[in-house]
C-alpha cells in the first residue's frame, strides 16, 4: 500500500494572530501523509492546539491555506469537517448526557443519519459498551477522555486528531489507547496526535514534528529522526578506577564518569568509521583493564530536548 | 442543509429541557397564577371591564406575551451560552454545519419551548377567565413569531454574554420593564395621552396589543400595523444574527 500516494491535511503559509496579538503560529508548511500517525511535539504553549484548531474549524487562520481530504477547511468546511473527528485536549463533556445519547449526538452534528450498530462497535471497541446509561458526570477522567474518543469516532471520520489523548491516563489505559489507535491506523484512518510523553511518540508514531514558538521547526520519520539525530554512547566499565583519562584516549575524545569507574565514548553510529576499532586498541596499550562493555542509543526525548535547547 | 445536525442539535436542546420539565414548567405557571390572584381579583374588582372584556379575561393575552418574552429569551440565551461555558461548543465548532443551521436548531427548540409554555399558560388562565379566541389563526401566528423573534433575541445574548451577569441583564433590565410598560395589564387608551405617545415606542405594546386582538377583536394599535412590526423586529433580530456570523464574532478564536 502506497500510504504516500495523497495527502490527509496539507498546510501551506499558515499564519494565526490571536484578537490579543499575539502570533501563535507562523508561516506553517506541513504535509501530512494519508493512512500515517503523526505525533506533533512542542512544550507548553508551542502552539500544537492552535494548529489543531485551525484545521478543524475552532480557531479562524490568519492567512495561508488549509486543505483537509483535498477539501480547503474555510471555504469547503462541510466537506472537510465531516471527515475529521478531533478529541481536544480539555476534558468537556455534557454532565447529564448519558454516553450512548452523546455518541449518538455528535453522529447526528456531523450530519450522518442514526446507525445504532456502528456505535455499538465504537462503544465496545473503546469498552464503553457496559457504561452506555451511565450519565457522563459519574464517569471517571480516564473513562470521559474514550468518550470523546468514541464521539470523534462516531462518524466514522478519515483523519483523526488527538489533542493529548493519554495526559492524565494510566499506564494500563494508555496501552489500551495506543491499541486502539493502530487499529484505527490499521483500518485507514489518518491520525495526527500531540503529547508530551516522547515514549509515546516513539512508540507510535510514523513521522514526528516538532513545532516550537509558532514554527515548525523539523519534520522527518521516525526513524530517520532517530537514526540521524541520535547519538550512541559506549560504555566501559573499569576494573580499577582512573584518576585522569590519558592523553593519548582524550584526543580520540574519551571522557570518565562515575567517579573513574567508567570510560565514556559517543559516536555518531550511522557513520562510516566509528573509530570503536582504534579506541579499543588505545585502551589496550594503556594496560587498562576492562570489566564490562555497554552501548546506549540516545532516546528521542534526549533527542527533542536537544533541539528545543539549541532554538534558545 | 445538514439536517441531521438541526436534528440532533434540536433533540439535543428538548432532552435537556425534559430533564427537568417539572420546574420549567411550575415556576411560569405559579407566576401566572399569582398575577391573576393579584391583579386579576383585587384590581379587578374596581376595574369592571376593558373595552367590552373583564378585566381578568383582558390580562391574559399580555399574560402569556410576558411568559412568552421572557422564556423565549432565557430558553435561547441559556441553550447556546451554556456549551461555550462547558467547552462543549467545540463540538458545534468542528462540526460541518453552518451557522444559519445553528441558528435554526437552537432558536427553534427554545421557541418550541416557550410555546408549549404558553399554551400551558393559557390553559392555566382558563381556570381563572373566561376567554374566548376570536382568530385562532392568527393567535398562533404571533405566538411562533414573537417567539422566534425573542428566542432569536435570546440566542444574540447568549453569545454575547460572558457570564451569568450579562445573561440576565438583558432580561431584566431591558425586556421585563418594558413588558410590563407595554399594555399587559392595561390598555394604552387609559393612559393620559402623552404617555399613549411615549408607549408607542415600546415595541412590546404593538406584540401584546396583535396577540390580544386574535382573542377580542379588541386592539391599541392597528392589528395591521401590529403585524408589521412584528415582522419588523424578527428582520432586525435576523439581521443582527447574520452580522455576527459574518465578523465570526466571539464564537471562533
Ligand atoms: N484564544 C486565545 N487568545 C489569545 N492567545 C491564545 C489563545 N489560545 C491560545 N493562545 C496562546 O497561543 C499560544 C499557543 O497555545 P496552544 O494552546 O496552541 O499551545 P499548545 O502547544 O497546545 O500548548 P500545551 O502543550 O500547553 O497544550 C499560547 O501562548 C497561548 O497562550
Ligand atoms: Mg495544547
Amino acid at each position: 500500500m502506497d500510504t504516500h500516494a495523497q495527502a490527509a491535511v496539507e498546510i501551506s503559509g499558515l499564519y494565526k494572530t490571536y484578537d490579543t496579538g499575539f502570533s501563535a503560529l507562523k508561516n506553517i508548511d506541513l504535509t501530512i501523509h494519508k493512512g500515517e500517525i503523526f505525533a506533533l511535539l512542542g512544550p507548553n504553549g508551542a502552539g500544537k492546539t492552535t494548529l489543531i484548531g485551525t484545521i478543524c474549524g475552532l480557531v479562524r487562520p490568519t492567512s495561508g491555506t488549509i486543505k483537509a481530504g483535498g477539501y480547503d477547511v474555510v471555504r469547503e468546511f462541510r466537506k472537510s469537517r465531516a471527515i475529521i473527528g478531533l478529541v481536544p485536549q480539555e476534558l468537556t463533556t455534557d454532565r447529564f448526557e448519558s454516553v450512548w445519547d452523546t455518541v449518538v449526538y455528535t453522529r447526528g452534528l456531523f450530519g450522518k443519519p442514526r446507525d445504532d450498530a456502528h456505535v455499538e462497535k465504537v462503544l465496545r471497541d473503546l469498552s464503553l459498551w457496559s457504561k452506555r446509561n451511565d450519565k457522563l458526570i459519574t464517569l471517571s477522567g480516564g473513562m470521559k477522555r474514550r468518550v470523546l474518543i468514541a464521539k470523534a469516532l462516531s462518524h466514522e471520520p478519515d483523519i483523526l486528531f488527538l489533542d493529548e489523548p493519554t495526559a492524565g491516563v494510566d499506564v494500563e489505559l494508555r496501552k489500551d489507547m495506543w491499541a486502539v489507535v493502530r487499529e484505527l491506523r490499521e483500518s485507514g484512518v489518518t491520525i495526527i496526535l500531540t503529547t508530551h510523553y516522547i515514549e509515546e511518540a516513539e512508540e507510535m508514531a510514523d513521522r514526528i514534528g516538532v513545532i516550537s514558538n509558532g514554527e515548525i521547526i523539523l519534520v522527518d520519520g521516525k526513524d530517520e529522526l532517530m537514526r540521524k539525530l541520535g547519538r550512541k554512547d559506549l560504555v566501559i566499565q573499569l576494573q580499577e578506577p582512573l584518576d585522569a583519562v590519558p592523553d593519548s584516549l582524550e584526543e580520540l575524545g574519551l571522557g570518565l564518569r562515575d567517579n573513574g569507574n567508567e570510560l565514556i565514548y559517543s559516536y555518531d553510529s550511522t557513520a562510516d568509521r566509528t573509530g570503536i576499532a582504534g579506541l579499543m586498541a588505545a585502551v589496550h596499550r594503556e594496560g587498562i583493564r576492562i570489566k564490562d562493555l555497554s552501548t546506549h542509543q540516545s532516546s528521542l526525548e534526549e533527542i527533542f530536548i536537544g533541539l528545543l535547547k539549541d532554538r534558545t | 442543509m445538514n439536517i441531521h445536525a438541526i436534528k440532533a442539535i434540536y433533540y439535543f436542546e428538548m432532552a435537556r429541557w425534559w430533564r427537568t420539565i417539572l420546574q420549567s414548567i411550575i415556576s411560569p405557571v405559579v407566576s401566572t397564577a399569582l398575577y391573576f390572584v393579584v391583579f386579576g381579583a383585587a384590581i379587578g374588582q374596581r376595574i369592571e371591564s376593558v373595552e367590552g372584556v373583564s378585566y381578568a379575561a383582558f390580562i391574559v393575552p399580555g399574560l402569556i406575551m410576558l411568559s412568552l418574552l421572557q422564556q423565549s429569551l432565557s430558553n435561547a440565551s441559556f441553550g447556546i451560552y451554556f456549551p461555550k461555558f462547558a467547552g462543549t461548543i467545540y463540538e458545534i465548532l468542528s462540526a460541518p454545519i453552518s451557522h444559519i443551521e445553528t441558528v435554526i436548531a437552537f432558536v427553534g427548540a427554545a421557541a418550541t419551548k416557550s410555546i408549549v409554555l404558553a399554551l400551558i399558560i393559557l390553559a392555566t388562565a382558563t381556570l381563572f377567565a373566561d376567554i374566548r379566541i376570536d382568530h385562532p389563526v392568527w393567535m398562533v401566528v404571533f405566538l411562533i413569531l414573537t417567539a422566534v423573534t425573542f428566542s432569536m433575541i435570546g440566542f444574540i445574548i447568549g453569545i454575547w454574554a460572558e457570564g451569568f451577569e450579562k445573561l440576565q441583564l438583558v432580561p431584566l433590565l431591558i425586556v421585563t420593564p418594558l413588558a410590563f410598560l407595554g399594555g399587559t395589564f392595561y390598555s394604552i387608551s387609559m393612559l393620559p395621552p402623552v404617555w399613549q405617545t411615549v408607549t408607542l415606542f415600546n415595541p412590546v405594546v404593538y406584540l401584546v396589543s396583535g396577540f390580544r386582538w386574535s382573542f377580542y377583536g379588541v386592539s391599541d394599535v392597528d392589528v395591521g400595523i401590529s403585524l408589521a412590526m412584528t415582522l419588523l423586529f424578527l428582520a432586525i433580530a435576523l439581521a443582527v444574527v447574520v452580522w455576527i456570523f459574518r465578523t465570526g464574532y466571539r464564537l471562533r478564536a
